[in-house]
C-alpha cells in the first residue's frame, strides 16, 4: 500500500485511491486550509490557501527529497512516499499573508453577516491570520447585488474563490455566474437578463465559503450558532437526497445538504431546500377529531360539520373500536411514511380485521425526472418512500397494488371502513376521486392538511411532516437511510409512528430501531436493514446479491 | 563592436518588403521547399535543437526541446499557437516583424507546423496591432495563393491552415495557457500545470506556443544553417551546467530616454551600454542613465553601474533581475523619480492582473495603493518593507501564484527598493515629514453602512 508521510506521521492509502493533499492529510488529523478547493467541483488551485511544502521520500534510500517552493495541496496528487508539511514557518506565513490579503478588501461586517459563525474566512483567520492590519486602506464598501429568486451577492465580501462559478457551469449546468472586470476589482455577476434562476441555486450558498452569497429565505432569520441540525433525509421526491434540518426550538429555518456519495453527493435542489415551509403553515391540522352524534350545523347553505375533538390518548382505544364496528377495513399506506410506520399500520389494520386490504397511498408524480450534468436528478415522483411501502406491504401479501386499486375497491363497495394516510405536503386528490369514499361507515383521513378527502372524514388526524417523523426510508434507486426526528411537530401532535405504535399496545417510547430491526428479521428483501445504519445509509439491492 | 547585418530585419527599408515577390526575391521560401521535399519532421526538430534556439517570447526555453515534448505517434489533431500578443511594456519587435516581412514570420510557422506534426496554426494577436492584422492577412492569402498553405502543400501529404485570431486585449492574455483559454473563446486565466501544453493544450489536445519572433528564427535556421545561428551570440557556460547559451540574432526595443529610440538587431549578449551608445545615440540631453530595464518592465531594473551586463539569456539574473524577457531595453535618465516609476509599474500590473489567485491580485492592487499613497505625501518607511515583503513572495517561483504575471509585478518592486531604498526613504521623508516614522497597527475600522 502507498505510504504518505504527513508532518513526520506515516499514513497509508489505497493502492488505486487519487487523493490529493488536502485529502491525504485530513486522513492523518491535518486540516489544510482551503477556499477555492471543493471535492465536488474543478481544481482551478487559485485561493492558495492551501498552499504546503512537499517532497519526495526516496524509495531505496529513504532519503527525502523537498520541492523547493510552496505547492497547492489541492492541486497536488500524492503517491507512494510524497511527504507533505503543513506546519512550517514557510507555511504558517503564507496562510497568514493570503487572510491578509482576503481582508484588504473585505468590509469585515460580520456582526451583520449571515455567515459570521460558520465562514471559513472567520474560522482561518482566527487559526492562521495575523492580529495586526497592516493595510490601512479606506473605504470599504459593502455592496448588495440580486442574483436571481433566490440568492442575493454581498459584492465585497467575495474573496473570488469562483465555487459558485464552476457549480453553475459543471453541476447545473446553467452557467449563470461569471466573473467581469480583472484583478482587485473582480466581481462575481450574472449575465444581464439571465439571473441566477435554476432548480439547484441554492448550492451556491452552501459553497460560499464567506457570506458573499446570501440564502434570500434565510438571510436575517437566524443567527447560526442558536442553530442545531440533525441528519435528516429529504421527503421531496424518491431521490432522498441526505439533509441536515437545521432548526431552533421546533423551528426550522433551513435545510442543508449532507455529504451521501451513494445519493445526494453534496447537493441538494431547491425544491427540496426550500421545501419546509409547510411544516410551519398555520393550516395544519393539528387536532384529532371525530364526526359527533350531533347533527351538522348549517347556516345559510353552509355546512360546518359536527366533529368532536379527541385526546390523543383516547384515540388508542375508540379508533380502533369505531373501526372493529364498522366491518371490511381497506387501508392505504402513504409513501411518505417510513417503513417502520408503514409496517407498523399494517400491523394494527389487521388486528383490527384481520382481512384488512391493503394498499399503497397516493403516489404525487409531477413531470418528468429532471437531470443535470453535475451527475444529479431530481424525480418526478413526489414522495421519498414508494420502494420501502412497497417492500413493507409484500410482507403482508399486498404486493403489487396501487392507490388506483384502492380507489376501485372502496368504490365496488368491497369496504367498510378505511384509513387513508397521507403526509402530503400540498393538495393532492380531488372531489371526484374523494366521492368515492363518501359511502364507507367509517373513514379515517390521516394528513398534513385539509382536503376533499378530509371533509368527508370520519375521524380527521394530524399526521408529521418529514422533519417530524422518525424512521428508514428506501429511494428510488433502492437506498435506504435512517433518521431520527428533528423537531416535535407541532401542538401535542402525535407522529403516525408513535400512533402506531400506542395502538400496538407497546410500551414506552415509539422507537423506530427496534422495530427496523423486527422488519429486518422477517423479510429477505429488507434483511439489510439489520443491524447499525450507517449514517450514508446502505442498499438493499447489493445486500441481496451478496 | 563588431559590424552587424541585420538578418531578422531584412526586409525593413524595402520598398514592398512585406510581399510574398520581395520576400522570394530574398531567397524565401526556397528553404521550405527543400525541407519539404528532403527532410522528415524529426529531422526539422533535430535541425532547431542543434541550432539551439531559445524561445524569443520571454521564458527563453529551448524551442527544439519543447517540441519534443509533444506526445509521440499522437492520432492528432496537434495545434501550434503563435504567440502574436505582444503586451509587455517596451516591446515592439513582433509588430515590426509582422508589419515588414510576415512571410518571414509564415514561413517560420509552417516549418514548425511540419517539425511538430501540427495541421492548424493560430496566430494570436494583439488586438491594438490594426496594420500587423493586415499585413499578416493579406501575408496568409499570398501564400495560400503560392500553395505554401493549404492541402497536400507542395505535393506532400503535409497541409497546414493557419488562422488570424485577434486577441482580447488583456496583458495575461500573452501568458503561455491564458492565450489557450481566450483562444478556446474563454476568459484567458492561465491554467494549472500539469498538464502542460505540449501534453494538454488547446481544445485538450497538444499544443504548441511559440513566440513570432522564434518563428523567424526559424526561417533563418532554415535558410542559413546551423552553424550560421551558432556562430552568433554567446556559448554556454562551461561553468553552468544549466545555461544552455544564447544564440543567434535577437531584435532588440530600445526605448525611453534616449536619442533614436528604435527596434535593432544585434547578436545576443551585447552589453546594455553598447545598445544604449551605439544604436541609441546615448542617454538624451546628453544625461545619465538612472536605471535601464533590460527586457520589459516584469524584468526589474539595473542600476547604471550594472549597465555592462550582457543581454543574453543569462546576464539580467546575474544583476538580480528576472532576466532577458523580450529584450525590450527601456532607459530612465537621472532626472526621473524611480517612485513614479515605481507607482507606473504597479499601476500597470494592478490593472493587468488577471485576478485569479489572492496573492498577486490583492498584492498588486495593495502595492499600487501604496505607491499612490507614497505619491499624495503619506508615504511611511514601513511601507517600503511591506512593498518588500510583497515583491518576495508574490509569484510563481516562491509558488503562490499559477502563472508568472505575479513574478513580473513583483520583480520591479524588490529590484526598484532594493537598488533604490535610499531614494525611496528621501522622497518619504521629504513629501510626509510628520509622518513618515509612523509604525502604529491600523486604527479601528470605520463603521460601515447598513446595507
Amino acid at each position: 500500500m502507498p505510504v504518505v508521510i504527513v508532518d513526520g506521521q506515516e499514513i497509508e492509502i489505497g493502492a488505486d485511491e487519487r487523493l490529493n493533499c488536502i485529502e491525504a492529510a485530513r486522513r492523518a488529523g491535518k486540516e489544510i486550509p482551503h477556499y477555492c478547493w471543493h471535492p465536488g467541483l474543478s481544481v482551478v488551485a487559485s485561493c492558495r490557501m492551501c498552499l504546503i511544502e512537499t517532497g519526495q521520500r526516496d524509495a531505496a534510500t529513504g532519503k527525502i527529497s523537498m520541492v523547493p517552493k510552496l505547492v497547492p495541496g489541492c492541486q497536488t496528487p500524492v503517491k507512494d512516499g510524497t511527504v507533505i508539511v503543513t506546519e512550517s514557518p514557510l507555511v504558517k506565513e503564507s496562510r497568514a499573508r493570503v487572510e491578509e490579503a482576503l481582508l484588504i478588501d473585505h468590509p469585515i461586517d460580520c456582526p451583520i453577516c449571515d455567515k459570521a459563525g460558520e465562514c471559513l474566512l472567520q474560522d482561518y483567520h482566527f487559526e492562521h491570520g495575523q492580529a495586526e492590519r497592516r493595510a490601512d486602506l479606506h473605504p470599504f464598501t459593502s455592496r448588495k447585488r440580486d442574483m436571481g429568486p433566490t440568492v442575493t451577492l454581498f459584492v465585497d465580501r467575495c474573496i473570488m474563490c469562483t465555487r459558485c462559478v464552476r457549480f453553475t457551469r459543471e453541476i447545473s449546468g446553467t452557467a449563470e455566474l461569471m466573473v467581469t472586470s480583472r484583478g482587485a476589482k473582480e466581481e462575481i455577476d450574472v449575465f444581464p437578463g439571465h439571473p441566477l434562476d435554476n432548480k439547484l441555486s441554492g448550492n451556491v450558498v452552501d459553497l460560499c465559503p464567506v457570506g458573499a452569497l446570501g440564502d434570500k429565505d434565510f438571510l436575517y432569520q437566524q443567527r447560526v450558532w442558536f442553530l442545531k441540525r440533525e441528519a435528516n433525509v429529504c421527503g421531496g421526491c424518491s431521490a432522498g437526497c441526505s439533509i441536515f434540518t437545521e432548526h431552533n426550538q421546533d423551528a426550522v429555518y433551513r435545510l442543508k445538504p449532507r455529504e451521501n456519495p451513494h445519493v445526494n453527493k453534496w447537493w441538494i435542489c431547491d425544491d427540496g431546500r426550500y421545501g419546509w415551509h409547510h411544516l410551519h403553515d398555520s393550516s395544519r391540522i393539528l387536532e384529532a377529531s371525530r364526526k359527533a352524534v350531533r347533527p351538522d350545523r348549517r347556516d345559510n347553505g353552509s355546512v360546518t360539520p359536527a366533529v368532536e375533538t379527541i385526546e390523543w390518548s383516547d384515540v388508542v382505544t375508540k379508533l380502533r373500536a369505531d373501526l372493529k364496528a364498522a366491518g371490511r377495513l381497506a387501508v392505504a399506506v402513504s409513501p411518505m411514511l417510513t417503513i417502520e410506520e408503514a409496517w407498523m399500520l399494517c400491523a394494527v389494520a389487521r388486528s383490527i380485521d384481520p382481512q384488512a386490504w391493503l394498499a399503497p397511498g397516493f403516489v404525487p408524480v409531477t413531470g418528468n425526472d429532471e437531470s443535470f450534468p453535475g451527475d444529479f436528478t431530481i424525480r418526478a415522483e413526489k414522495c421519498p418512500n414508494r420502494r420501502g411501502i412497497e417492500e413493507v406491504l409484500a410482507l403482508y401479501g399486498a404486493g403489487g397494488r396501487s392507490w388506483n386499486d384502492l380507489v376501485a375497491h372502496v368504490a365496488a363497495a368491497h369496504a367498510d371502513a378505511a384509513w387513508i394516510t397521507g403526509g402530503y405536503p400540498g393538495p393532492w386528490i380531488d372531489t371526484a376521486t374523494a366521492e368515492s369514499f363518501a359511502g364507507l361507515g367509517q373513514l379515517v383521513v390521516q394528513d398534513l392538511f385539509d382536503s376533499p378527502l378530509m371533509r368527508l372524514a370520519s375521524w380527521r388526524l394530524p399526521a408529521a411532516g418529514f422533519a417530524e417523523r422518525a424512521g428508514t426510508w428506501v429511494n428510488v434507486a433502492h437506498h435506504a437511510q435512517s433518521f431520527s426526528q428533528a423537531i416535535r411537530p407541532p401542538a401535542g401532535v402525535w407522529p403516525e409512528g408513535r400512533l402506531f405504535w400506542n395502538m400496538l399496545g407497546r410500551r414506552g417510547l415509539y422507537d423506530p430501531v427496534s422495530v427496523r430491526q423486527q422488519i429486518a428479521g422477517s423479510s429477505a428483501a429488507l434483511a439489510a436493514l439489520a443491524g447499525e445504519m450507517p449514517a450514508t445509509g446502505v442498499d438493499l439491492r447489493i445486500h441481496q446479491l451478496a | 563592436m563588431q559590424p552587424f547585418k541585420p538578418v531578422l530585419l531584412e526586409a525593413v527599408g524595402v520598398p514592398n518588403g512585406y510581399t510574398i515577390a520581395s520576400y522570394k526575391s530574398r531567397g524565401g521560401y526556397a528553404p521550405l521547399e527543400k525541407i519539404l521535399a528532403e527532410k522528415q519532421p524529426a529531422e526539422v526538430v533535430e535541425m532547431v535543437k542543434a541550432s539551439g534556439l531559445r524561445g524569443r517570447g520571454g521564458a527563453g526555453f529551448s524551442t527544439g526541446l519543447k517540441w519534443t515534448f509533444l506526445p509521440k505517434d499522437h492520432p492528432g489533431p496537434i495545434y501550434l499557437c503563435i504567440n502574436a500578443d505582444e503586451s509587455e511594456p517596451g516591446t515592439f519587435n513582433n509588430r515590426i516583424l509582422m508589419e515588414d516581412d510576415p512571410h518571414q514570420v509564415i514561413e517560420g510557422i509552417i516549418l514548425s507546423a511540419y517539425a511538430t506534426r501540427a495541421s492548424t496554426a493560430y496566430i494570436y494577436l494583439r488586438y491594438e496591432y490594426p496594420q500587423s492584422w493586415h499585413r499578416l492577412e493579406a501575408a496568409i492569402d499570398e501564400a495560400y495563393a503560392a500553395g505554401y498553405l493549404g492541402k497536400n502543400i507542395r505535393g506532400t501529404n503535409f497541409s497546414l491552415d493557419i488562422y488570424l485570431h485577434r486577441g482580447a486585449a488583456a496583458y495575461i492574455c500573452g501568458e503561455e495557457t491564458g492565450l489557450i483559454e481566450s483562444l478556446e473563446g474563454k476568459r484567458a486565466w492561465p491554467r494549472i500545470k500539469p498538464p502542460f501544453p505540449a501534453i494538454e493544450g488547446l481544445f485538450h489536445k497538444p499544443t504548441v506556443v511559440n513566440n513570432i519572433e522564434t518563428m523567424a528564427c526559424v526561417a533563418q535556421i532554415a535558410r542559413r544553417g546551423i552553424e550560421w545561428f551558432k556562430s552568433i551570440g554567446v556559448p554556454a557556460d562551461p561553468n553552468n551546467p544549466r545555461d544552455p547559451g544564447s544564440y543567434g540574432p535577437k531584435l532588440y526595443c530600445l526605448s525611453g530616454h534616449v536619442e533614436k529610440p528604435g527596434c535593432y538587431e544585434a547578436p545576443l549578449g551585447i552589453t546594455a551600454r553598447e545598445l544604449i551608445n551605439h544604436f541609441g545615440g546615448g542617454v538624451w540631453k546628453g544625461r545619465k542613465a538612472k536605471a535601464v530595464i533590460p527586457g520589459g518592465i516584469s524584468m526589474g531594473l539595473m542600476t547604471e553601474s550594472e549597465l555592462d551586463t550582457p543581454l543574453d539569456f543569462a546576464g539580467p539574473g546575474k544583476v538580480g533581475c528576472l532576466g532577458l524577457g523580450t529584450a525590450a531595453v527601456v532607459v530612465i535618465d537621472d532626472q526621473t523619480s524611480i517612485v513614479d516609476f515605481l507607482h507606473n509599474s504597479c499601476r500597470f500590473f494592478a490593472h493587468e492582473s488577471c485576478g485569479q489567485c489572492t496573492p498577486c491580485r490583492e498584492g498588486t492592487s495593495w502595492s499600487l495603493r501604496m505607491l499612490e499613497r507614497m505619491k499624495a505625501g503619506k508615504g511611511r518607511l514601513k511601507d517600503l518593507d511591506i512593498l518588500l515583503e510583497i515583491g518576495n513572495t508574490m509569484g510563481m517561483m516562491p509558488g503562490s501564484t499559477i502563472c508568472g504575471l505575479a513574478d513580473g509585478a513583483a520583480w520591479p518592486i524588490k529590484n526598484a527598493i532594493k537598488k533604490f531604498r535610499g531614494e525611496f526613504e528621501d522622497y518619504i521623508k521629504r513629501t510626509n515629514p510628520s509622518g513618515w516614522m509612523v509604525t502604529d497597527p491600523v486604527p479601528a475600522l470605520q463603521i460601515v453602512g447598513a446595507h
